[in-house]
């Protein structure tokens, strides 16, 4: 399939008392049309500014993007002007974000804030568009939509405020979708819905999806491809079920054996990642997760390791000891 | 029984809402709606369910920093619900509660060393300056943490290093009996494994008990026992370990642990996925019958009117489903 989004050495920073923060690091990766990809790390990774970074949103003055490329249906975002940038914000890329209390406006109508961007992007009436964010309400699963309009965010519950928040992102039909820890805040059982509910919407739409998430269970069900993150940069990257079988970064098996699973006999013991999360005015020299990694060798002081391809078509691992790495069963409790 | 550290009988927390200066319809959440389990001395008893249900409001009352509406919680022998103020400080010598957000349950402006000695002096427990750094070294080491991390602030700590803290402080009263509230699932995947280790660790160093509340099943599984499943102020089932994850018996148990998302695509193709229909019931005005029946995937007619009953459906096995 065609590329929709590709991403070229992105690098991202902020300025801070304590130095600057190279939050996102000289990052590549692309999405096809219609394809759902994942971006997965821990706190402080680089998965939401890479997100924002997209979309133009970092806060400036003290973030800033300082290189690389954005090409989205072959345009540089970097090089569009504010007035075409907000064109494709909502328009041709939608955005869902955490935490969807804090991203709805609070005193605005749900009817009101699905209308606006029906009438400034696509020109709506005021009529078409309330006809259509009634449509959209219900596409989304909320009953009894037309009701629901004149209602404010506050009289909706966690779930039913995320269903909105992608009919929201869904309503000027872009081709992308950038989900950043969509279920994070809610329960698991409003999880599954949502995550139902936007595999459904995406594959029936064929919208692509850019998902930002720290739980590696949710993008297992959901994503064709993973990039994995650490400190700004990315780590590994394959499909979904190559890199779960056979993940060829210390970072990614880690994480794979830190967290106990249902689906497997109860094990003695946890197996963490040993030490603290990077400091990312701290970094160490060559490789970032040296320091916490069991398979450390002496050149991964002296050089940062590049990603390359190991195993399947379209696995790059940026490990030195990549071949080395087996993913190991654990003994059974 | 001697071996009987904590009973909960019959707990009834209610909040009431509304009235008052901002109006609103008068009302009464039901957060805990009669809730009993004992909690035997080493055993770890882990307290699931989604937000809202009942679970955190559960071990506050425990700890009595609420005072429930009826009920009884007897630990070490001991009737909390009756006693004053000065009682109570004696026995929460013997009880403490690890929080879920080490960010804000740390005082900002004293020291790590501080933290950790500041219940020592406050209780009595050791006496003289001296003495109290050196035990605080020896906490600090227990955790995990470097004597030098005594001079330090909590912002200066990664949030699993102030988790330790957390740890330390309540380790510091000798307690019997800790509360563990959600106490990973503000921290980084990677951090978990570490402070689930540790907690398991002090278990075995220091013959703790544990209630053990959370809402991710999986790590319930691993640190837990047996296992208490609420919903909407209700303990629904309650079974060992291996009974609950094996075979659980209530639709909701199933349904909770369908949901949770495995790190394996091959697996995750393979299982059957309940996904349950609609959200949970305000606590405000609780359906009639089972308060599960409106979402439940095998409600009959009866469950619209029969409350269910907590009943031994297996040997230690209890369910509170007029199917099971």
């Amino acid at each position: 399939m065609a590329t929709l989004l590709e991403v070229v050495d992105l690098q991202t920073q902020f300025l801070t008392r304590g130095g600057v923060v190279r939050a996102v690091d000289g990052v590549s990766w692309d999405v096809a049309e219609g394809e759902t990809v994942a971006l997965v790390g821990e706190s402080g990774c680089g998965k939401s500014v890479t997100a924002l970074s997209i979309m133009q949103l970092v806060a400036a003055p003290a973030g800033r993007i300082v290189g690389g490329r954005i090409l989205f249906k072959g345009r540089d975002l970097l090089t569009l002007d504010d007035e075409a940038m907000r064109r494709v914000r909502g328009r041709e890329i939608g955005m869902i974000f955490q935490e969807p209390m804090t991203s709805l406006n609070p005193v605005l109508t749900i009817g009101r804030q699905l209308t606006e961007g029906l009438e400034i992007h696509l020109g709506m009436t005021p009529t078409a568009a309330r006809a259509r964010a009634t449509e959209l309400l219900a596409m989304v699963g909320i009953p009894d939509p037309a009701r629901r309009l004149p209602q404010y965010p506050h009289q909706f519950s966690g779930g039913m405020r995320q269903r909105m928040m992608i009919a929201m992102a869904l309503s000027c039909q872009p081709s992308l979708v950038l989900a950043d820890e969509p279920t994070t805040a809610l329960d698991v059982t409003i999880q599954a819905q949502i995550l139902e509910l936007m595999r459904d919407l995406s594959r029936r739409l064929g919208v692509a999806m850019l998902i930002i998430t720290h739980n590696l269970g949710v993008v297992a069900r959901y994503a064709d491809r993973v990039n994995v993150m650490y400190a700004g940069k990315i780590i590994e990257r394959g499909t979904a079920r190559e890199l779960y079988a056979n993940p060829r970064h210390p970072y990614t098996l880690g994480l794979l054996r830190s967290v106990p699973r249902l689906d497997e006999p109860r094990r003695a013991r946890l197996d963490p990642i040993e030490g603290q999360p990077p400091d990312l005015t701290r970094l160490p020299s060559g490789c970032a997760f040296r320091v916490r990694c069991a398979f450390r060798v002496e050149r991964c002081a002296t050089e940062v390791p590049p990603l390359r391809p190991i195993g399947a078509p379209g696995h790059v691992s940026a490990c030195w000891e990549a071949e080395r790495l087996t993913r190991v069963k654990e003994p059974v409790a | 029984m001697s071996d009987v550290l904590l009973e909960v009988r019959n707990l009834v927390k209610h909040f009431a809402v509304g009235g008052g200066l901002f109006g609103g319809r008068p009302g009464l959440v039901r957060a805990v709606d009669d809730v009993s389990f004992t909690l035997r001395r080493g055993e770890t008893l882990g307290l699931v369910g989604e937000s809202g249900c009942g679970k955190t409001t559960t071990g506050r009352c425990v700890l009595q920093l609420e005072r429930p509406t009826s009920g009884h919680v007897v630990f070490e022998g001991r009737e909390l619900t009756e006693l004053d103020p000065a009682g109570l400080r004696d026995v929460r010598r013997r009880m403490q509660v690890i929080f879920q957000d080490p960010y804000s349950s740390l005082n900002p402006r004293m020291t790590v060393g501080e933290i950790v000695g500041e219940p020592l002096a406050v209780h009595g427990l050791v006496k003289g300056a001296g003495a109290r750094r050196d035990r605080v070294r020896d906490l600090l080491r227990h955790v995990g943490l470097l004597p030098q991390h005594a001079g330090r602030y909590p912002h200066q700590l990664s949030g699993g290093q102030r988790q330790r803290v957390g740890i330390a402080r309540a380790l510091a009263m000798e307690p019997a009996l800790i509360i563990c509230d959600e106490p990973v699932s503000a921290l980084d995947v990677s951090i978990q494994a570490q402070i689930i280790n540790l907690l398991e660790d002090l278990q075995s160093e220091f013959g703790l008990t544990y209630l053990f509340i959370a809402h991710d099943l999986a790590v319930v599984r691993h640190i837990s026992d047996r296992i208490a499943v609420m919903y909407l102020g209700k303990i629904v089932e309650l079974a060992d370990r291996k009974a609950l994850y094996d075979d659980p018996l209530h639709p909701y148990t199933r349904a909770l642990l369908s949901a949770v998302p495995i790190p394996d695509p091959e697996a995750e193709a393979r299982r059957e996925h309940i996904v349950l229909r609609g959200e949970v019931p305000s606590p405000l005005d609780p359906p009639p019958g089972c308060v599960f029946h409106p979402r439940c995937p095998i409600a009959v007619d009866r469950c619209r009117h029969v409350v269910p009953d907590l009943r031994e459906v297996k040997p230690g096995h209890w369910a509170a489903c007029l199917l099971a």
